[in-house]
């Protein structure tokens, strides 16, 4: 026996910690991987390395040279924010473009605010947003799945099903004629279609949902209240206009829906922190994808959904309370 | 079905090495130090005087105000000193220091071990008598039983119930217990609800311990009005709240004793206690403590009279090992580390946790990724982290408006953070802070 430690209670500890938690994204994140690199090939696999590449380097030298603080690249964070900014590019984007994403997420979007923890809007999506205005055209270019396995800034591109519909609506073509040109719900299941390199894997997603929910990393509340909300909200409107409206199976599977519900949503830093308080934002972004995809400028509104409900996670926070024990009335 | 409390809670490793280890009795030291203030409340006033000699049982220190206890000696022979020693709270506290000779006990206390059913004394004697005995709370809290069993004016108490949950990992001196001397615990559940004036008990024992719940379950049929309740394993169930909440789903309001629901919670060492003081006549100076951890050889439970020093009780569990790091008193999530091992045993001591040196201190504390498991798993239904950041920026009027003084300090917030993030710790300074504030203001 040396020397007692003194310390207060408790003297044990889960043995949770941040890098498991960042880790297990990581790896929930593997399955949609797969799939991106199955339906868009070789420009997929350019797209991910570069971003996750670009992501933890300038977190390095931000970190080092400016902030001049401990690195924390270990611990995961600025991987997954690499990774889902690359889930969220078409797989032909130029590097550079590439590039200048990952500095907009690490730079803008988490370092200006003081690194993990302390950024109010998700990075990936503030890089994603960026460049969505910076770069419209490169953007919105989507390669076609399964016919671009080698190619990557030469694939040959198509509309992404929400454009199709989109763009149909607007010309006058009706919805069941339009419905003929989109992939199949089973293809779009298993992430046939044109889209951002890593929204298309409907069951991959899903199956890194039951991996976050089964290892405890996530809850229910936010994925199933943004899908929820927005498949009630879908099918209300279709079931008012069937001809004007597209249902809830192609809303859901469709535009980075469940991408942004399972893994962008749920970023712990940028999410409420009560029960109740995600499942009102988890509703917020629901209500607002289907109103942008709807009625907006934009096919697609995931992402700017997101980002407007993180703007209200501190108003929520503090107005929102857990339920206090002894509140029951008796 | 399996009860439990309604909100947050968690599952540390349970790690009860030391279950199923009948009850030994720990020899008798040659020296006792016995602390004047072991109990919650008012330090009680020494009644004997360096020279005298005294006997087991005899009283050594009065109780002086309501809430307080009586101290009886614990062994007999010589008082040498009355003087400040250092005890488990980390301060030298003025302690009675008798050097030991035989084991002489008072006359008027029955030794025997037969058991003793029947209940002569009225409800407004036991509790005169619970509290001459001084007895206190058994399960750490060491709150003046009487006191308890004092239903204030104005409140009426329905039901009572007893506490044999053991929801601190390690800790087996209560599930032992009740192996050993259920149907003494069974009597003194009947002393407690007659000096109640209920006819209802409910014992909480969770799932964790079948043979108990099975035991007890058998031996209550005898005993009218007290059922065994099953609980599924989760802490802190313990807490008198969540303890109540779990066995019958009432919640006890903010700031309010378990009174306001119409119940009353004992430990069931506590219970045991009673029966001792109510049909023996004998006074609370000895109790079941638990003496384990991961490499400690032998670890055990074992009955020990009051002012022994912690280190005996190591050596009887096979001595200290080399790799310890730190030494707790009670459990590891509301227990609290001892500075040396030369400290005494009170009424309070539940259990002595050996900790090796890789589990003994802290990790690195990273900042608040706003994962929010600290909310999920409070029993109370605060937010942890921003209890944290408020106690940190001294920020107390939103403190006290987050109802901090709401914290059981169960600690599970700081067991579940995955930053390590003290939480704990600073929401204890805000209690403290806000608790004063309150208090100045109600003047
Ligand atoms: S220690 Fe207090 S704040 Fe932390 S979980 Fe327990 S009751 Fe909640
Ligand atoms: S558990 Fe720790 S990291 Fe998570 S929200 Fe609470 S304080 Fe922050």
């Amino acid at each position: 026996m040396s020397t007692l430690t003194i310390s207060p209670s408790p003297h044990v500890h889960s043995g949770d910690s941040v890098k498991k938690n960042m880790y297990g994204v990581i790896i929930a994140l593997i399955p949609a991987l797969a799939v991106s690199l199955w339906v868009f090939g070789l420009g997929a696999l350019i797209v991910t390395v570069t971003a996750i590449a670009a992501s933890v380097l300038f977190e390095y030298l931000i970190e080092k040279y400016l902030l001049k603080v401990p690195s924390t690249i270990t611990d995961g964070s600025a991987v997954i924010t690499g990774l889902l900014l690359a889930f969220n590019m078409p797989s032909n984007l130029p590097v550079w473009i590439i590039i200048i994403g990952a500095l907009v997420a690490i730079g803008v979007g988490k370092m200006s605010f003081g690194g993990l923890g302390n950024n109010p809007f998700n990075p990936a999506l503030v890089g994603r947003v960026f460049l969505l205005i910076s770069f419209p055209v490169q953007m919105t270019s989507w390669p076609l799945p399964m016919q671009n396995t080698t190619a990557y800034l030469d694939a040959t591109t198509g509309a992404t099903p929400l454009g199709i519909v989109k763009e149909g609506l607007a010309n006058g073509t009706s919805l069941s004629e339009l419905m003929n040109q989109v992939p199949s719900f089973v293809d779009m299941l298993v992430g046939k279609m044109g889209g951002s390199s890593g929204e298309v894997a409907a069951i991959a997603l899903l199956i890194g949902l039951a991996y976050m929910l089964i290892r405890k990393i996530i809850t229910w509340h936010i994925p199933v209240s943004v899908l929820g909300t927005m498949a009630i909200f879908a099918g209300i409107l279709s079931y008012s206009n069937p001809e004007a409206f597209a249902g809830p199976a192609f809303h859901l599977l469709t535009g980075g829906a469940l991408l942004g519900a399972i893994f962008m949503a749920t970023d712990y830093v940028t999410s409420p922190m009560t029960n109740k308080g995600m499942i009102i934002f988890g509703v917020g972004i629901g209500v607002i994808t289907i109103l942008i995809r709807v009625f907006g400028a934009y096919p697609e509104g995931m992402s700017f959904a997101i980002l407007i409900m993180n703007a209200f996670v501190p108003l929520i926070d503090r107005y929102v309370k857990p339920k206090r024990f002894g509140e029951k009335v008796k | 079905m399996l009860k439990t409390f309604s909100l947050g809670g968690i599952h540390p490793e349970e790690n009860k090495f030391s279950a199923g280890k009948k009850i030994e009795v720990l020899p008798i030291p040659t020296q006792v130090s016995v602390p004047i203030a072991q109990h919650i409340g008012a330090p009680s006033t020494p009644v004997v005087e360096r020279g005298d000699s005294v006997k087991v049982g005899q009283i050594i220190a009065k109780s002086s105000g309501f809430v307080s206890a009586n101290i009886h000696s614990p062994v007999s022979g010589k008082v040498f000193k009355i003087d400040k020693v250092l005890d488990a709270s980390g301060y030298k506290q003025m302690s009675i220091i008798i050097k030991v000779d035989g084991d002489e006990w008072e006359e008027s206390i029955d030794r025997s071990t037969s058991l003793n059913r029947e209940i002569t004394l009225s409800a407004e004697e036991i509790v005169k008598k619970t509290g001459e005995a001084g007895i206190v709370g058994l399960g750490g809290a060491t709150f003046p039983s009487h006191v308890k069993l004092s239903v204030p004016p104005g409140k009426t108490c329905d039901i009572l119930i007893l506490n044999g949950v053991e929801c601190e990992p390690y800790l087996t001196s209560d599930h032992q217990l009740m192996m050993e001397k259920g149907e003494e615990i069974l009597v003194g559940t009947q002393i407690l609800m007659k000096a109640l004036k209920v006819d209802k008990a409910i014992i909480g024992i969770e799932n964790n311990k079948k043979d108990a719940i099975e035991h007890m379950t058998k031996l209550a049929e005898q005993y009218k009005g007290i059922t065994i309740q099953a609980l599924k394993v989760q802490y802190p169930q313990g807490g008198e709240k969540q303890l109540i909440d779990a066995c019958i789903g009432r919640e006890v309001p903010s700031g309010k004793l378990p009174i306001e629901v119409g119940a009353v919670v004992q430990n069931v060492g506590t219970t045991f206690a009673v029966y001792e003081a109510i049909q023996k006549n004998k006074p609370l100076f000895e109790r079941v403590v638990t003496v384990t951890g991961k490499s400690v050889k032998n670890p055990g439970n074992f009955m020990t009279r009051v002012g022994t020093p912690v280190k005996d009780l190591i050596e009887a569990a096979g001595g200290i090992p080399e790799n310890t790091g730190k030494v707790i008193g009670g459990g590891p999530m509301m227990g609290k580390a001892l500075a040396s091992a030369d400290v005494p045993v009170t009424k309070g001591s539940s259990g002595i946790l050996l900790m090796p040196d890789e589990l003994s201190t802290r990790g690195k504390t990273e900042s608040c990724i706003r994962c929010s498991k600290c909310v999920s798993v409070c029993p109370m239904g605060l937010l942890p982290y921003l209890l944290m950041t408020l106690s940190q920026k001294a920020i107390w009027e939103r403190s006290e408006e987050e109802r901090v003084m709401d914290c059981i300090e169960c600690g599970s917030c700081s067991y579940t953070c995955p930053s390590n993030r003290p939480l704990l710790d600073y929401i204890r300074l805000s209690k403290g802070t806000v608790g004063q504030i309150m208090r100045s203001r109600n003047k």
